[in-house]
């Protein structure tokens, strides 16, 4: 396959994959800022969700204070930011159009519906009118474009570096949301019933909350939900979850440069499966989860380097 | 549902005859027509045009800053050809294509046809399309033009000219296609009733003509399509023939020169590729050869092609043979290498170059069609009848000043067909575009991409124009 296709390809499934988990992080935002709290803790979720996603220098630049509106402005549909749900799908559609050969009919044609429903939806201010439904449809569509995939695309490189576009920005996408409502819970002296709230929104932002109940069967706890989250290879969000499918392709699409990003790869993966919730905890989440988004950054560039943008002939 | 009306005393029109009764040929279309109720039609037709939105048929306008996506417009009454009509055609145009390879292949190699003075030697050597690298190049099999997408039109009395000769990079040929699976969807009733030849196979004729014409040596050639981009306006075409073919799209970036063999980049490293059906133009193909700031090309290219390493399809060059002001020796070219009368004709041409004729353009520009000579899209262009005094006493001028860039043509009634407009059902202008493959054989699929003009009147079919497509029918014998 063409390098430039390969690139195309696993661009297209990390931005559908960016916009899907903005969605769902936004969606769950939404909720929790309906519980009653004071106006600081409200500011501080908003605030939250701009560091997740490493936005807080763009927004501060063009506005005064973090009101909930703006924040959504700017995450939904602003252009000039790279991972607005906007320029993620417009991304998304891009590189769906740049490879449109690679990929099948159904899959060219969700891709390119969901980019003008949504020009549909933004114009109609649905966002706005009805946020719930809009980031609904967004994780619908995302749904919708996965299940097109891999219900339609022949089972060969094309579909590989699909799915690891997928698993790698997913991987990240969890690893951040972990990391800021931990960060968060650090900082306060949150009542039992705060703590509640702030653990059932980031396992529902996973649609996890359902999967902690069955797999638990107890209260939420923060040390459950990082292993959850991190180290359940059962769970399709968690961390391990997302490298082992990641080191799986890594190996399918394997060439003579590879093998030191597939050790690597392989080296994160064993440590997630045989990694104790405890032990993490012990190190310090926050650096544990600061150093995994490292890694997964380094994944990213080495599998550029590798199969995407090879620089020499 | 309305009868179809007569067309204008003016024009042919194909579907009905002078006194207002409908063609044999069109008779079974028009009694399914006549008894589907309007609505039917009208949801139809916004059934078609929301599924080319949704599978993304749209093409760029050039020069549109913004990148808009346009819509071609489809029309559900197609351009129906009778079996024998359709016969004739196709000889004409394999007739014509073979004369212009071989004129090709003569004016890059001895230019007997110079020597027997049937084409002036300036015609050639001094035409801004003739290209000198391409002198004494032997190509594979002999072949310059690959793909060739004739316009072909109808005037006066039903007679068939032909217009142009596209031989460098023709498009449309996607819209012949997704028109064909559009109405078979939209009209699935009438194709029972109808005869009609089908199209479909010709992305496997197009495989096999590519493959037929790789370098000599090799057995299981690689095939590229070669597109400038996804921003250029033919871009859905160029992915939908690499993906119908099951071969690469690639861009100039993807390809490389290196021992005097391309190669495309993959996930896998090198991979060596023979034959490059290339939708780029001549110009942008190599910047150390032809423009150095293209960023589209692959730099070395020529000089691989030159050794017979790689295939081009078409030809670097053949832009001297469907220059507007080569045209009009056409007919003497196939009289000279074929020995045969040609089956089509053309239109008389006035060439600006020449100071009688020009003078007589001059004078009678207000009922001429004048073309720059290098012209294409409908780009450039003065419809006489239909401008306004000052219009035409502006390009008088441009003429004047530069009159080598320009031919003129008188302006043909072109046939007309039914089509569906706001106020109803009313005759409108249209085009043929049938296509013609070159390799070891000469081949055609029956049928073509039918350019129709929306407007009241206008002769100018171009999409770049506003104008529409219909599906094109050839009928069983």
């Amino acid at each position: 396959m063409l390098s430039r296709t390969a690139d195309n390809l696993f661009w297209m499934c990390r931005y559908i994959e960016r916009a899907e988990n903005t969605a769902r992080m936004l969606d769950v935002n939404l909720q929790m800022s309906l519980l009653p709290q004071d106006a600081q803790a409200r500011e501080g979720l908003w605030r939250a969700v701009l560091h997740i996603s490493e936005l807080q220098h763009g927004y501060d630049a063009r506005y005064p204070a973090v009101t909930p509106l703006d924040v959504l402005h700017h995450m939904v549909r602003e252009p000039t930011n790279q991972s607005s749900i906007y320029a993620c799908l417009r991304a998304a559609r891009e590189n769906a159009r740049a490879v449109r050969g690679s990929l099948t009919t159904e899959v060219w044609e969700t891709c390119n519906t969901t980019w003008l429903e949504l020009q549909k939806h933004l114009q109609t201010n649905l966002p706005e009118r009805n946020p719930g439904e809009f980031f609904e449809w967004v994780k619908f569509r995302a749904h919708l474009a996965r299940g097109v995939t891999v219900g339609t695309m022949l089972e060969d490189e094309a579909l590989y570096f699909l799915r690891l576009g997928m698993h790698l920005e997913r991987a990240d996408n969890t690893a951040r949301l972990l990391d800021v409502k931990f960060h968060e819970a650090d900082g306060d002296t949150a009542t039992r019933a705060s703590e509640f709230y702030r653990w059932a929104a980031l396992l529902s932002s996973v649609s996890g909350l359902e999967v902690y109940r069955k797999v638990y069967r107890d209260v939420i706890t923060p040390d459950r939900v990082a292993e959850l989250l991190i180290l359940r290879p059962d769970m399709p969000r968690s961390l391990l979850a997302s490298v082992q499918a990641l080191t799986g392709d890594l190996a399918r699409v394997s060439n003579q440069r590879s093998a030191e990003t597939e050790r690597r790869a392989g080296m994160l993966h064993a440590e997630l499966r045989y990694g104790r919730v405890e032990d993490i905890l012990r190190g310090g989440l926050h650096r544990y989860l600061e150093r995994f988004l490292d890694r997964i950054n380094d994944l990213g560039n080495r599998i550029s380097q590798d199969f995407l943008v090879p620089l020499a002939a | 549902m309305q009868h179809p009306q007569p067309a204008p005393s003016a024009a042919y029109d194909e579907m009905v005859d002078g006194r207002g009764a409908v063609r044999p040929h069109y008779r079974a279309f028009a009694q399914w027509q006549a008894q589907e109720p309007e609505d039917a039609m009208a949801a139809r037709q916004i059934e078609a045009d929301l599924s080319f939105r949704r599978v993304g048929i749209t093409f760029s306008v050039a020069g549109d800053e913004a990148g808009t996506e346009r819509l071609i417009p489809f029309d559900l009454i197609p351009r129906i050809i009778p079996a024998d009509e359709w016969r004739r055609l196709e000889a004409g145009l394999k007739q014509r294509v073979r004369a212009l390879n071989l004129f090709l292949h003569d004016i890059y190699h001895g230019h007997e046809i110079v020597r027997a003075g049937v084409v002036p030697a300036e015609q050639v050597f001094l035409n801004a399309q003739y290209r000198p690298e391409m002198q004494d190049v032997d190509v594979a099999e002999g072949i310059y033009c690959h793909i060739a997408g004739v316009d072909i039109v109808r005037a006066g009395a039903g007679e068939f000219y032909v217009l142009e000769d596209n031989l460098r990079v023709p498009s449309g040929v996607s819209y012949m296609l997704e028109n064909r699976k559009m109405s078979m969807r939209l009209m699935p009733e009438v194709f029972e009733r109808v005869r009609v030849k089908p199209v479909a196979h010709y992305p496997d004729l197009l495989l096999d003509n590519l493959r037929e014409v790789a370098p000599r040596s090799i057995d299981d050639p690689t095939v590229v399509v070669l597109t400038p981009g996804m921003y250029n306006s033919a871009y859905f075409e160029h992915a939908f023939l690499a993906q119908q073919m099951g071969v690469e799209l690639v861009e100039g970036q993807d390809l490389f020169v290196e021992q005097n063999t391309v190669y495309m980049r993959t996930t896998r490293g090198p991979r060596r590729v023979d034959v490059i059906y290339r939708r780029v133009d001549d110009d942008f193909l190599d910047p150390l050869a032809f423009r150095a700031d293209s960023a589209l090309g692959v730099p070395g290219l020529l000089s691989v092609y030159r050794a017979g390493r790689v295939t081009l399809a078409n030809a670097i060059g053949t832009g001297i043979a469907d220059d507007k002001s080569t045209y009009q020796y056409v007919p003497d070219m196939i009289r000279f290498y074929l020995q045969e009368e040609p089956i089509l004709s053309n239109v008389p041409t006035w060439r600006c170059s020449r100071p009688d004729e020009l003078s007589h353009v001059l004078a009678n520009m207000h009922e001429l069609v004048v073309k720059e000579v290098h012209g294409a899209g409908g780009y450039g262009m003065l419809v006489g009848p239909a401008s306004t005094r000052a219009q035409v006493d502006a390009f008088k001028e441009r003429v004047r000043s530069q009159p080598a860039n320009y031919i003129a043509q008188p302006t043909l009634a072109l046939s007309t067909i039914p089509t569906y407009v706001r106020s109803g059902v009313a005759p409108r202008h249209v085009d043929l575009r049938p296509y013609v493959l070159c390799g070891k054989d000469i081949r055609t699929v029956p049928g073509g991409l039918c350019r129709v003009a929306l407007v009241e009147g206008s002769l100018v079919v171009n999409s770049s124009q506003g104008g529409g497509t219909k599906d094109t029918w050839v009928l069983g014998d």
